[in-house]
């Protein structure tokens, strides 16, 4: 490629970033990938670093040893390289400023991408998700909701998808009206689909009300929301931003509803910060979590003052809010923040996310970042920093999105399909733009990308590997006992994730990991179970009927003949075995209820109880008889 | 009895009970002498039993003739009695008060207790400095037991027997002692059988502000390095620390008369300034009206972590000088019987794979706390909720526990007991039924005949049975050194300690057993698949001589 023109550095020096431990090795400049191979050690360890991945590229001042290159990249990976010479180190960093972000779409990773699959795979891969049949699933359109078919040429707002549900008495002139008076013609659609109480998550963009003006379309739209919900005699319309926030759009002839030109409406604000906040914010995460030798108080107080942790618990709070309002009060509720693909997108998803188990599954979590994220434009190409862009736009929401459901599953270990190096996975090629699924800002210009035809799907890709990211205690039958999450947003609750911001630094991470042992215990588990029915039937075939002895003690070295050891210790054995295996079901289908809860008792017990010699009321009567005698 | 002029009332009716995260029961509270128990007296379930030694302090309400009792416990609970009848409530709050706050030591529960299960081995007789030593005498021959402390002259919160260097005889040892605080004169505390490398604690020199030296010291001491070889001094105080020691008759070993050993001072804080601490850290734990910033900044304030990692780095230093150095190593502090003993006992827990065992633990706790002389009675007799000035209390074990939690954490494998273990014995270190943790050296144990008139802790832990609930079910031997790490973001709250009864842990409980299920399931199969195969394998066997005769 024409951006090459050292595509070969030799005795390159490579720093662990918090010992002062050094690597020599060899690196390579390709196409796609900064790649550095050790060269001393017998297993000569590779770094590949994708050219999309990385966020800024430092070249530092000469020093003795060499010229220092410095790489921070979109995956929280911090590589420090020691190039000898220093025209080589200019030559890289020129190359690595070029290449990381292209000028146009076409020069991205995913276009040259080739996993060697046929047509008809990558095809499949790309109907793995069908959104329509996801808000069949939610059960729309129905007597209340239907399929609008008004922005089928993305005429109405281009951000949005084609196929979009409204209320069944919203008509056409209503829907237009209102998406005018609408930041980027982003009018009130259904995001999700309460069934049990017909209750709706809407969303939307901020108002054009400016100090005073008003929308009748707008006010019909709402009220056509609200009545399609006969539960409730009200909506509740949640701006996500900070009421300062919204106050100053006011200026900008934006704004937020005033509650007495809408009827029925309950307006509330939620206080998430905006874009840039959130990217200092990182920024700043980044800047204390990378410190050499850093010091319990700075940790915490970089920590604090950085704000993430507090943002994070913004974000699921408001959506905790989302969760309460839609499940105990059957109510409507209409999301939006300024434009309505940032923070509206976090609060509905996650919401969503409390409300329906079915995206706590790992075929839910593609849709519902579908459906939330990729089809309502969340601007991915801006906000991750695909081309060579305006720095402003860049800001981790997605990034939060994740960290939130990471929270969630750290909270209810039992309550999702996935694990965390799912969503870990997720947020690597959502930078990567390896895939096509995340390229673009919104789903117009995706189709004129043509990624379908050009590029693969994540997803696909994600699930031919979906054992790494299976959560092995993961219950099914969590769902039917918690069909809705309470999780607890105290500040204790959250905590900092390790395994994302630092998942490339590994001396900071248990050097076991109880998630890998208990996933590959659970293999075994498969193997075993495969390996017992291939010898039972064997055996079966040798004339056996299930002579099976779990326990071990009944090996008996001397069968001297066959039918003797058939007769006696078949039917014995087996019932034994049919005992057992029923008590591993009760077990494992009777998920949270009778024999768990009785160890959460006995843990919750009085430490001194454990001794408790008597049956209560006798020892009560001879405790007090014992000391006033 | 002693105890009922202390009880005003001893029983009242309609009493409510409010727990975290437990519904609430309203029944009969009783008091007896060692217990405060409350009983709906329908479902054993709903009933609670309380040493009144683990209150650590309790506070009254009233609104109108409705008393409130909140009582604060050791282990860090709190719980509501709401009382009818103001007069009752009044006694029943002096009479806990009294009750929970006895001085004298015969009167604890340990010393009344009767266990309701068959001891099959006394842990009074199971980890006697004897066997302990007998694993180092089948490894090398350099190292004696002297009886010279056998009626506690030398060094009265020492143990009768101890591990000296063989070259070194009772009398040196006499000298030695009078040149250490109290008496503690360096002793072996743990032999690596990896390179014969060993770790000793004692208390500090007391060379003063002149500068005393003591050529018995140093023989002892010198004695423990091989032919060329350097050692190294940890001393667990910052310089400036230990120069002030010398004002007031202690200090530290200087290069002119050790020139063999290279000192290095690291900062562990002291017993007042943990327990405030820990005060601290419960009081942010325990506030729910905490915005995130306001959290961070109590959390950082506190400290805790930040004497979390220091014991941690230290501990690592000594055990990395031990394995990696190969250099013998000497720790000591001021009295060389808190924060020495959280070195010398971590780095074994790091270097010494016997110690991470449910056994080998309790031996570490033995070995190198109760019989190291770590005065629990002073330490332990009150928690983070006592209103009273704190004297000598401290929670040096805790930390020492939390940081072995933090261990565990991050080799999940590596241990062959799980969190409940530690949690139990902070638990017991606090308020116990068992005699283990009373007293704070061997002398006073022997003076009370502890052994003779309690039951030791380990008597009840080590009944296969009851030990059940502490094992690891990740538990796989290995013979590694284990290194943690000391960063920041690598070390975490101990919820299950200082969160337990602020959030449920139903939800990561139920998780555990899913886990626990998983594994026990895969040794089922296992063993399912063998037999299978070991009958299919006979059925051939037999099938061939069947059919070549």
């Amino acid at each position: 490629m024409e951006h090459i023109t050292t595509p070969k550095v030799e005795q390159v020096k490579l720093l662990d970033r918090f010992s002062s431990r050094a690597t020599a090795g060899t690196l390579y400049l390709t196409a796609t990938h900064l790649l550095f191979i050790e060269s001393n050690t017998a297993a000569s360890e590779e770094t590949w670093i994708l050219h999309h991945h990385i966020a800024v590229v430092e070249k530092l001042s000469l020093t003795t040893s060499g010229c220092p290159l410095v790489i921070h990249c979109r995956n929280f990976r911090v590589v420090h390289f020691v190039i000898p010479r220093e025209r080589d180190c200019h030559d890289i960093y020129s190359s690595l400023l070029l290449l990381r972000r292209p000028a146009s779409y076409d020069d991205l990773y995913a276009f040259s991408y080739n996993p060697k699959q046929s047509e008809q795979q990558r095809a499949g891969g790309w109907q793995l998700i069908d959104l329509a049949s996801e808000y069949e699933r939610m059960g729309v359109p129905c007597d209340h909701w239907q399929l609008t078919d008004v922005n089928r040429n993305y005429k109405v707002c281009d951000t949005y998808p084609r196929d979009l549900f409204v209320p069944v008495s919203a008509s056409k002139p209503i829907i237009v009206g209102s998406s005018k008076f609408r930041s980027k013609g982003r009018f009130p659609v259904l995001s999700y689909f309460y069934q049990e109480k017909k209750a709706a998550v809407c969303r939307c963009s901020q108002p054009l009300s400016g100090f005073s003006a008003r929308c009748l379309e707008d006010e019909h739209m709402l009220q056509a929301i609200s009545k399609a919900n006969h539960n409730s005699r009200f909506m509740y319309v949640m701006d996500t931003r900070p009421k300062l926030n919204a106050l100053a759009n006011r200026a900008a002839g934006k704004g937020y509803e005033n509650e007495d030109n809408y009827s029925n409406i309950r307006f509330q604000f939620v206080g998430i910060e905006n874009i840039h906040v959130m990217r200092a914010s990182l920024q700043k995460l980044l800047e204390v979590i990378g410190t050499k030798s850093l010091s319990m108080t700075d940790y915490f107080s970089g920590l604090e003052s950085s704000g993430w942790l507090r943002h994070i618990k913004a974000v699921l709070d408001a959506a905790v809010i989302l969760a309460k309002a839609v499940t105990v009060e059957g109510a409507s509720v209409l999301v939006h923040c300024s434009d309505g693909w940032d923070r509206t997108a976090q609060v509905c998803s996650l919401g969503a996310l409390l409300m329906d188990p079915f995206y706590r599954t790992i075929k839910g979590l593609m849709v519902l970042i579908e459906k939330d994220w990729i089809s309502f434009g969340h601007k991915f190409a801006d906000r991750c920093d695909q081309l060579d862009g305006d720095p402003k736009e860049v800001s981790p929401v997605f990034t939060q999105f994740l960290e939130c459901v990471w929270q969630l599953t750290e909270q209810f270990p039992q309550a999702f399909q996935y694990n965390e190096w799912f969503l870990i996975q997720i947020h690597e090629h959502v930078h990567s733009c390896q895939f096509g699924n995340f390229l673009g800002n919104c789903q117009r210009e995706r189709e004129e990308l043509r990624l379908k035809d050009k590029t693969y799907s994540l997803w696909q890709f994600l699930l031919n590997d979906q054992e790494n990211y299976v959560n092995p205690v993961y219950q099914p039958g969590f769902s039917e006992t918690h069909p809705v999450l309470e999780p607890s947003t105290l500040p204790f609750s959250f905590k900092f994730w390790r395994n994302m911001y630092h998942q490339f630094d590994r001396s900071m991470h248990p050097r076991q990991s109880v998630l890998k042992q208990v996933l590959s215990l659970k293999a075994s588990n498969r193997d075993l179970e495969k390996a017992a029915r291939a010898l039972e039937a064997k055996l079966q075939k040798q004339g056996v009927f299930l002579s099976i002895a779990v326990d071990s003690k009944s090996k008996d070295p001397v069968h001297p003949v066959r039918p003797k050891s058939l007769i006696l210790s078949a039917p014995l054995n087996c019932k034994e075995d049919e005992q057992k295996l029923s008590v591993c079901d009760r077990v494992r289908t009777v998920e949270g209820s009778s024999s768990a809860e009785n160890g959460y008792n006995e843990e919750e017990e009085e430490p001194a109880s454990f001794t408790k010699p008597e049956p209560t009321l006798v020892s009560l009567e001879r405790g007090v008889a014992r000391m006033t005698c | 009895m002693e105890f009922a002029e202390l009880i005003k009332t001893p029983r009242v009716d309609n009493v409510v009970l409010h727990r975290p995260f437990m519904p609430r029961v309203e029944g009969t509270l009783c008091l007896t002498g060692h217990h405060l128990i409350l009983s709906s007296r329908q479902d054993s379930n709903e009933e609670l039993w309380l040493l009144h030694s683990n209150i650590d302090s309790i506070e009254k309400r009233f609104v109108g003739s409705l008393g409130t009792v909140i009582v604060k416990c050791k282990d860090l609970r709190i719980i509501q009695l709401d009382i009818p009848g103001m007069e009752e409530c009044l006694n029943i709050a002096s009479s806990i008060e009294a009750l929970s706050t006895l001085d004298s030591v015969t009167l604890m529960y340990p010393f009344f207790y009767r266990p309701m299960f068959e001891v099959i081995e006394d842990g009074w007789n199971t980890f006697l400095p004897e066997q302990s030593f007998k694993q180092i005498e089948s490894s090398t021959d350099e190292w004696r037991l002297s009886y010279v402390n056998k009626d506690f002259s030398v060094c009265p919160s020492y143990p009768p027997v101890l591990a000296v260097p063989k070259s070194i005889d009772d009398e040196t040892i006499r000298k030695v002692a009078t040149f250490r605080h109290a008496g503690r004169f360096p002793v072996l505390s743990y032999y690596h059988k990896k390179n014969g490398m060993v770790m000793m604690r004692s208390g500090q020199p007391l060379t003063g502000s002149n500068g005393r030296r003591c050529k018995e010291d140093e023989k002892l001491i010198n004695a423990t390095l091989r032919a060329g070889k350097r050692g190294y001094i940890i001393d667990t105080r910052s310089i400036n620390v230990a120069q002030q020691a010398k004002a007031r008759g202690g200090g530290f070993e200087v290069e002119a008369h050790y020139p063999q050993w290279r000192r290095i001072h690291k900062t562990i804080e002291r017993s007042n300034i943990l327990q405030e601490s820990l005060i601290k850290l419960v009081e942010a734990c325990n506030d729910q009206s905490h915005n995130m910033d306001r959290w961070l900044s109590k959390l950082e304030a506190s400290n805790w972590l930040t004497n979390i990692k220091e014991i941690l780095t230290t501990a690592c230093l000594a055990a990395q000088c031990i394995d990696r150095e190969g250099a013998s190593v000497l720790v000591h502090g001021t009295e060389g019987t808190d924060s020495t003993l959280q070195v010398t006992s971590l780095a074994q827990i790091i270097l010494d794979p016997t110690s991470r065992t449910i056994r080998g633990f309790e031996s570490l706790v033995e070995r190198e706390w109760l019989q190291a002389g770590h005065p629990f009675q002073q330490r332990c007799s009150q928690s983070a909720y006592s209103n009273s000035k704190p004297k000598w209390e401290a929670p040096v074990f805790l930390l020492f526990l939390d940081c072995v939690w933090q261990i565990l954490r991050q080799f999940p494998c590596s241990f062959q007991f799980n969190e409940h273990f530690l949690i139990l014995l902070f638990e017991h270190a606090y308020a116990s039924q068992f005699g283990t943790f009373l007293g704070n050296n061997s002398f006073e144990r022997r003076k009370l005949k502890l052994p003779q008139k309690t039951v030791s802790l380990w008597s009840w832990v080590n009944r296969p049975q009851d030990t059940e609930r502490f094992l690891n079910p990740l538990f796989e031997a290995n013979s590694l050194v284990i290194w943690p790490s000391v960063s920041p973001q690598s070390l975490l709250l101990w919820e299950g300690v200082f969160l337990r009864w602020n959030r449920s842990s139903k939800c990561l409980d139920e998780a555990y057993d899913e886990m626990i299920h998983i594994i026990e399931h895969n040794k089922e199969l296992q063993s399912k698949v063998n037999t299978l195969r070991r009958q299919l394998a006979e059925l051939e066997t037999e099938d061939v001589q069947l059919e070549t005769p």
